[in-house]
């Protein structure tokens, strides 16, 4: 079967489920006759099972985008100091300005993550030794200092509340109508990079061949680091890092389909959405009235997939 | 410490002078540290109190150094390898699991209830033959690709973690209080009913380290040469990861998982001692952590009356000292 | 001797050696020849009890690898495999050090001490002794693993592409060496690439291919034309040099 039809049924169906579960009981073939179902429907289920799927893609593709940037499958942008940035970001205009508005903490946000970014590329391009592995471990103990930054600073001026929400764990149970739209930002903008497809995918095969056949390697790679760092700021703005998917999504796909980004980037996208659906969904059936977040239940789904993905055995000797 | 491979150098005698000159300053100076941590701005009345909890707190704080030192410097050497501790391949957080688990089992009132040595000294024993079998057959198979061993114990740690807070997730409050005071490092809840029992582990495990030394200095060389020199890489390498859970059991039970301080006190060994005999190096990793933890928590109780930032600034210098040792290239 | 009997490899499904049966002769030099991938490495290594043994036994002068302790092995024979980066870091006179470890386990004697310094000595590292291993050239580190395996002082030295890295000069150094040790009545064993090597200095040949031993004996016997072009699928011309076989594979 081709694949994109076939995922994007899936994700109808998830998110068809995701529309029926819920603290409220909701017929979805009485929601016309019954207005309380309806507002439930819009005010509430949709824009939650709306705003899973924008993330799930949004981050997928920002996967991709930022794997390509450094050559390197293990990265993902919860992994090289973007979400950290973006709290860093909230946190400073937040601290400035309290009642600033909303576009301009989304800006904040959005240049402090292509600020630790830009750092993390930074700090890659100068390690001595090009090994795989120090890549994803060096993104990985900067979002560590970046991350106590961020803590020591919440701790110091009592915003400790916020820096959970932003960076721990990001769940969709606070979304309803008017507080998730900014996710649609992600979404262009990770719909945006398709259009440069082509360029990402050259780059990913290293910095002489993209030279070589005439790509200015600069300017991809400024877009690239827009687009992580937009999708990225995003999210955790509206709810929260959500770990892994960047990872294991980009990973999973170009195990399948290969490193052709114009074919796979959709692919990328729908299988982001439907993971992250399917994680949310599991994450309020589990111990239902309750809820587990869902970026709980993508640290153990997402674990235990990216250490399936790693010790499969390799196609070749 | 003579039983060294110093017998080749043309100057042996001034380079192991130089290094136990270093270790003597560094003993001086922690005993300095000790006596003004114990004795500053101590009144006429209530003496002994005040000194039994300063000297319970000291206790717990260079056990922990200790712990945390001695372990990373093992765990590095077991993996032939600087970048890692065993708090980046999931060690504490297996612990913390376990803990948390313990709770999801006996409910938080059957948790606190447990008798405090009993608890730790059972926990541990889990931990030495989980970590054992885990991160045994991690090491053990996977020195042919050390990438993905190293991402399979970070990833590991990831799920851990994970675990642990999705259990929490299914508690009630209470019983989530206590998960989550077991979860984050704090230099100030230093548990020190357990610090007896601690105490003597750790002493245990540095004897045993202490004697393991010249193997040490052999598996350092990696797999193929350990072979080749007749050392018996496979119980060696069990033998030490158990004497690493068991250190991190200590540590993480005393105060909770600390990231990145490993990795400055192993760096920091290896850069201030000119040799790579474990003979050496251990007592400087004890040493330096020692130092650095009594220090930063006087500098940030008594001076600064910030107790709790310790951890977080620990995390912080550590990460930033990581970054400058793989920029400068000397972690491979 | 060395004795292989019935020996087979995989590795994962892939399968590396098969049902191998040769022997490495008693005071010889020995090289294992042919192209990439016909398992001499492996070979090696499963002498060198560096790899577990899957199937057959292997015994080096009357030692069952598979049953007589590992350090009691290390006193038989010294095994270099292509050498990987060290983690410790290690100045080049420690690394020789090591060498002796077998025999004394962490307490050098004057006796131990002796041979590192000979061992230095004869592979010209004398003047770079307290240099650390990650600050000389490849070759210099190599010369220095080498060195270390030479004063372990066993019967048997097994070399895995010991000429890796060497330049012209200490390559022949290395193999005049050998050649020396091996006329004092020791045996080495040791994987060549370049096949003017194995033709200028080794006394046994087993010619491998595919996972299998396609010839073995003395040198030239083993070096023909024929034999050499089925060997590489490329032909091979092969003169005299000085007595001894010449490979020629210009043109």
């Amino acid at each position: 079967m081709r694949p994109l039809p076939a995922l994007g049924l899936s994700v109808l169906a998830l998110m068809l489920g995701s529309l029926t579960v819920g603290a409220a009981h909701i017929d979805l073939r009485a929601v016309f006759s019954d207005s309380q179902a309806m507002l439930v429907l819009l005010e509430s289920r949709l824009p939650r099972t709306v705003a899973v799927a924008l993330t799930g893609a949004a981050l997928s593709v920002a996967g991709v985008l930022i794997q390509a940037l450094v050559r390197n499958r293990f990265v993902g942008p919860d992994t090289s100091g973007t979400a950290e940035g973006a709290a860093l970001g909230l946190l400073t205009i937040t601290i400035l300005w309290p009642a600033s508005p909303l576009w301009l903490r989304m800006i904040a946000a959005s240049v402090a993550a292509m600020a630790t970014t830009a750092l993390f590329l930074a700090v890659i391009r100068r390690l001595p030794v090009r090994e795989v592995m120090l890549v994803p471990i060096a993104g990985l103990v900067l979002s560590g200092v970046l991350g106590s930054i961020v803590t020591f600073i919440g701790w110091q001026t009592d915003l400790m509340q916020y820096v959970g929400t932003w960076l721990m764990s990001g769940e969709f149970s606070g979304v309803i109508s008017g507080r998730y739209e900014l996710l649609w930002v992600a979404a262009i903008a990770a719909a945006l990079a398709w259009f440069s497809a082509d360029r990402f995918a050259i780059l990913g095969l290293g910095d002489q061949v993209a030279t070589g056949l005439g790509l200015s390697t600069a300017t991809v790679m400024r877009l690239g680091l827009a687009v992580v760092s937009v999708v990225t700021a995003m999210v955790v703005t509206t709810v929260g890092m959500i770990p892994f998917v960047g990872l294991v999504v980009p990973n999973l796909v170009a195990r399948i389909m290969g490193d052709n980004l114009r074919a796979s980037l959709p692919v990328v996208a729908l299988v982001g959405a439907a993971l992250v659906l399917a994680c949310d969904l599991a994450g309020r059936l589990v111990i239902r009235p309750y809820e587990i977040p869902a970026g709980l239940v993508l640290g153990i789904l997402g674990a235990l997939l990216f250490l399936w993905l790693l010790h499969r055995r390799p196609a070749h000797g | 410490m003579d039983s060294g491979f110093a017998g080749a150098m043309t100057r042996p005698q001034t380079r192991l002078s130089r290094d136990a000159l270093v270790l003597g300053a560094m003993a001086l100076a922690l005993a300095a540290l000790s006596a003004l941590w114990m004795f500053q701005g101590l009144g006429a009345g209530n003496r002994g109190f005040i000194l039994g909890l300063r000297g319970g707190k000291l206790a717990a704080l260079i056990a922990v150094a200790v712990a945390v030192g001695m372990s990373t410097v093992l765990f590095q050497t077991v993996a032939a390898n600087r970048v890692l501790t065993p708090s980046i391949m999931g060690f504490d957080a297996l612990y913390v699991l376990l803990q948390t688990g313990l709770v999801v089992v006996l409910g938080s009132a059957g948790f606190t209830g447990l008798p405090p040595a009993g608890k730790f000294l059972s926990e541990m024993a889990v931990m030495t033959a989980l970590a054992g079998l885990l991160f045994g057959t991690l090491l053990l198979r996977g020195a042919r690709d050390l990438p993905r061993m190293i991402l399979t114990g970070v990833i590991l740690g990831v799920l851990f973690r994970s675990i642990s807070g999705f259990l929490g997730r299914i508690l009630d409050p209470n019983e989530f209080a206590v998960v989550q005071s077991v979860s984050f490092a704090s230099f100030n809840r230093v548990d020190v009913t357990l610090l007896p029992w601690a105490g003597a582990v750790t002493a245990l495990a540095v004897a045993l380290a202490w004697r393991l030394s010249p193997r040490l200095d052999v598996l350092a060389l990696g797999r193929d040469p350990a072979v080749s020199l007749g050392l018996r890489h496979r119980a060696t390498v069990l033998a030490v990861l158990a004497l690493v859970a068991v250190l991190v059991s200590v540590s993480t039970a005393l105060v909770g998982p600390v990231a990145f301080f490993g990795l400055i006190v192993a760096g920091l060994a290896h850069g201030l001692m000119r040799t790579a005999r474990h003979a050496v190096l251990l007592p400087a990793a004890g040493l330096s952590a020692a130092i650095l933890l009594v220090g930063g928590q006087w500098l940030f109780e008594r001076l600064l009356g910030q107790a709790a930032t310790l951890s977080v600034v620990v995390e912080f210098a550590g990460g930033l000292f990581f970054l400058y040792l793989l920029l400068r290239g000397r972690i491979r | 001797m060395i004795r292989i009997d019935g020996v087979s490899h995989r590795i994962g499904h892939a399968p590396i050696l098969h049902d191998i049966s040769t022997q490495l002769p008693q005071g010889r030099l020995t090289a294992l020849i042919g192209p990439n991938g016909a398992g001499k490495s492996t070979l090696l290594r499963l002498i060198g009890r560096l790899e577990p043994l899957q199937q057959g036994r292997i015994t080096v002068a009357g030692h069952d690898i598979a049953t007589t302790p590992t350090d009691r092995l290390a006193t038989v024979m010294a095994i270099l495999g292509q050498q990987t980066a060290i983690a410790s870091r290690l100045r080049l006179a420690e690394l020789v050090a090591f060498g002796r470890w077998p025999h004394h386990k962490g307490r050098p004697g004057p006796a131990d001490r002796a041979k590192v310094a000979q061992a230095l000595e004869a592979f010209a590292l004398a003047p770079l002794a307290h240099r650390f291993l990650d600050e000389v050239s490849g070759g210099q580190a190599q010369r220095a693993h080498i060195a270390m395996a030479v004063a372990q002082d066993t019967e048997w030295m097994l070399l895995d592409e010991p000429l890796n890295n060497l330049d012209m000069a200490h390559a022949r150094g290395l193999m005049r060496r050998l050649r020396l040790m091996v006329d004092e009545g020791r045996s080495v064993g040791m994987v060549v690439h370049e096949i003017n090597y194995a033709a200028a200095w080794a006394d046994h040949v087993i010619a491998m291919k595919g996972g299998r031993v396609v010839a073995q004996g003395p040198a030239d016997e083993v070096l023909t034309e024929s034999l050499l072009s089925d060997l590489y699928d490329t032909p091979i011309h092969v003169g005299q040099h000085q007595g001894r076989p010449l490979v020629l594979h210009h043109c």
